[in-house]
């Protein structure tokens, strides 16, 4: 298996803090990877250093084999890299249809002069696109959506409307910062279901930050543990679960050796 | 405009994303434009036309051109007038000294504009906020002092150019109604432009950088490229408009008519208006232009009927108070400007008298 994203020996500290040191993941095409850890284990941090926000001090990150250690932020993003934020980062006084629209982005060409000409190129572009938004629209069921500012949306749809527009720029790979947060059951359901279609149907690499230990059990191929800025544990999720040393992160020293399962939070 | 839609028929994406989507807006739209530009020149007084329309239109493009940049790129501009000096002293020196044709002088004045825009808009990568409202602030003395004391720009202390008189294509622009026109033509094209390019690709990457930077870059939004290019657009539509104003209104490129007063006259009609809203854009700028027109001949009724009870100074200041208790007002009613008024304003009346 060539992995698609390759992280090799990858540091990063803020003034004194350590925030990732020393971490290695292989993540292959078409898997779906969950990082778990506990709180400030630099699970976040590590995102960030693959979506080119911060450059890791040491270590580097290859994106089918091509190094992106020090590639900025938009450039990384028109390799295919998208991603959605812990704190949703929509843009908020956009409609849902611009928003998805704006993950289009990379893959449009229109410039300033095309543009303001609108009725030929930009507007061909424009309905070209407009399909695949559509498509994506449809995907995540927020038809009746497409108008609205997603200011005014609710938290949920906002986390849903957001996926959406990482999924419009149709990523090799797809970087979820914990996509279920603050959701309810039911909104978790539905978010693990697009989750894995994302992955299964459209063939897209995913690699999952989430705290809820029922879902990353249920829907990862392997599972990657940090603690502490380092990575403790790797594998399958049942591997994972009976890790000694994952248990000992998440409850302590105590009783080795019992099911990590109702460790989350 | 305001009517009841049965449904939704548009049956293809083009339609569903053309400018407006519905036939009656259509209609509206063309009979407007038609009445402005077939039936006002030929039955609006010279005052209407040079005292009223002209000056409404070209400070609309001017507020087009901060609205972009404000409004739709969330730059905060404090020297817009600076850019529209840059416009109008660049067009009148390529139209009257050099002879060139006059949309090609406008074009060089609005392209000069862009330049000294562009140089502007290097800092903004780093500098947010307030703090780039005071870089270009600076700029705005930066551009008055190179105005008034390079005597090849500005021809002497004073810093007048007087405009020669106008001839497009062989045709002399020299009475109220084709001055009119001029200006209504070129505002009229340039803010089908802006439209096209606020709906497309460049607007909507302007509106993530307004909204979250951060998020924009993730999707693959060069910052600094976007940022450049809305200072770049927005100083090319200050220059134009800088230029029509020397060139239809004054007839002459005056620095004083580009001073810092002026850019923050600019930033309130978009602030009125609506900020990221074109229709705000020529709401604002007819407020800001009109109201006080509107309040003082209003005034000088009353001080005829009062019979000497509302002196001369007296009117001055009411009129002042009158301008800006209407600005309190209406930014209470509704902090979002008077595009959002009349948006809502649509929706209520969309659904009376059966609001349900």
């Amino acid at each position: 298996m060539s992995a698609q994203l390759s992280i090799h020996g990858v540091s990063k500290s803020f003034g004194g803090v350590q925030a990732v040191s020393g971490v290695d993941l292989e993540v292959g095409p078409d898997e779906l990877v969950s990082v778990i850890g506990p709180n400030g284990a630099g699970k976040t941090s590590l995102l960030n250093m693959v979506s080119g926000f911060y450059h890791p001090d040491r270590g580097r990150i290859a994106l089918d084999g091509q190094d992106i250690t020090r590639v900025a932020p938009y450039r990384i993003a028109a390799l295919g890299v998208a991603r959605t934020f812990q704190n949703i980062a929509l843009f908020k006084g956009m409609t849902v249809l611009d928003n998805l629209m704006l993950g289009r982005h990379v893959r449009m060409r229109s410039g300033v002069l095309a543009s303001i000409a609108y009725w030929g190129l930009a507007q061909r572009e424009e309905v070209r696109h407009r399909r695949r938004v559509e498509d994506v629209i449809d995907f995540l069921r927020i038809q009746d959506l497409r108008r609205r500012v997603t200011g005014s949306l609710p938290y949920g749809l906002q986390k849903r409307v957001e996926l959406g527009r990482a999924v419009a720029l149709e990523p090799k790979l797809l970087l979820l910062d914990e996509p279920m947060g603050g959701m309810n059951q039911e909104e978790k359901e539905d978010m693990a279901r697009f989750i894995l279609d994302v992955n299964e149907e459209w063939g897209t690499t995913v690699v999952l930050i989430e705290h809820d230990m029922g879902v990353v059990m249920d829907i990862s191929d392997r599972v990657a543990v940090l603690d502490m800025g380092q990575k403790i544990a790797e594998g399958t999720p049942d591997e994972v679960r009976a890790d000694p040393r994952v248990i000992k992160a998440y409850l302590g020293e105590k009783k080795v050796g019992h099911p990590a399962r109702p460790a989350a939070r | 405009m305001i009517y009841r839609e049965a449904g939704i028929y548009r049956s293809s994406y083009a339609a569903d994303m053309a400018i407006f989507p519905l036939a009656l807006d259509r209609i509206v739209v063309g009979v407007v434009v038609v009445i402005a530009f077939g039936v006002i020149p030929f039955v609006a007084s010279g005052y209407l036309l040079k005292g009223l329309l002209i000056p409404t239109l070209a400070y609309a493009l001017a507020a087009i051109g901060l609205n972009i940049l404000t409004g739709y790129a969330g730059q905060l501009s404090l020297g817009h007038a600076a850019f529209m000096a840059v416009g109008a002293y660049g067009a009148v020196i390529a139209y009257g000294r050099y002879g060139w044709p006059l949309l090609l002088s406008f074009l060089v004045g609005g392209l000069a504009a862009a330049a000294v825009g562009a140089v502007v808009g290097l800092p903004s990568l780093r500098i947010k906020g307030f703090y780039l409202a005071v870089t270009t602030l600076a700029v705005q003395y930066i551009v008055e002092w190179g105005i008034t004391h390079v005597r090849w720009i500005g021809g002497g202390v004073y810093a007048t150019i007087d405009v020669p008189d106008i001839v497009l294509l062989g045709a002399p622009i020299d009475t109220g109604p084709r001055r009119y026109l001029l200006c209504l033509g070129t505002v009229v094209v340039l803010t089908v432009f802006a439209k096209n390019l606020v709906r497309t690709r460049v607007g909507r990457a302007w509106m993530a950088i307004r909204d979250r930077d951060v998020a924009a870059e993730i999707m693959g939004i060069g910052l600094l490229r976007y940022k450049m290019l809305a200072f770049v657009v927005s100083s090319f539509y200050a220059g134009v408009a800088g230029a029509l104003i020397s060139f239809c209104f004054y007839q002459a490129a005056n620095i004083e008519e580009y001073t810092l007063t002026i850019s923050i006259r600019v930033l309130g009609m978009i602030i009125i208006g609506g900020m990221g809203s074109l229709l705000g854009s020529y709401l604002g700028a007819a407020f800001v232009v009109l109201l006080p027109i509107a309040i003082s001949n209003a005034m000088v009724a009353v001080g005829r009927v009062s019979g000497g009870l509302v002196t001369t100074d007296v009117r001055a200041n009411a009129e002042l108070v009158i301008f800006g208790g209407l600005i309190l007002f209406f930014l209470i009613v509704e902090p979002l400007g008077l595009a959002r008024l009349w948006k809502t304003l649509k929706d209520y009346l969309r659904l009376w008298p059966f609001p349900y």
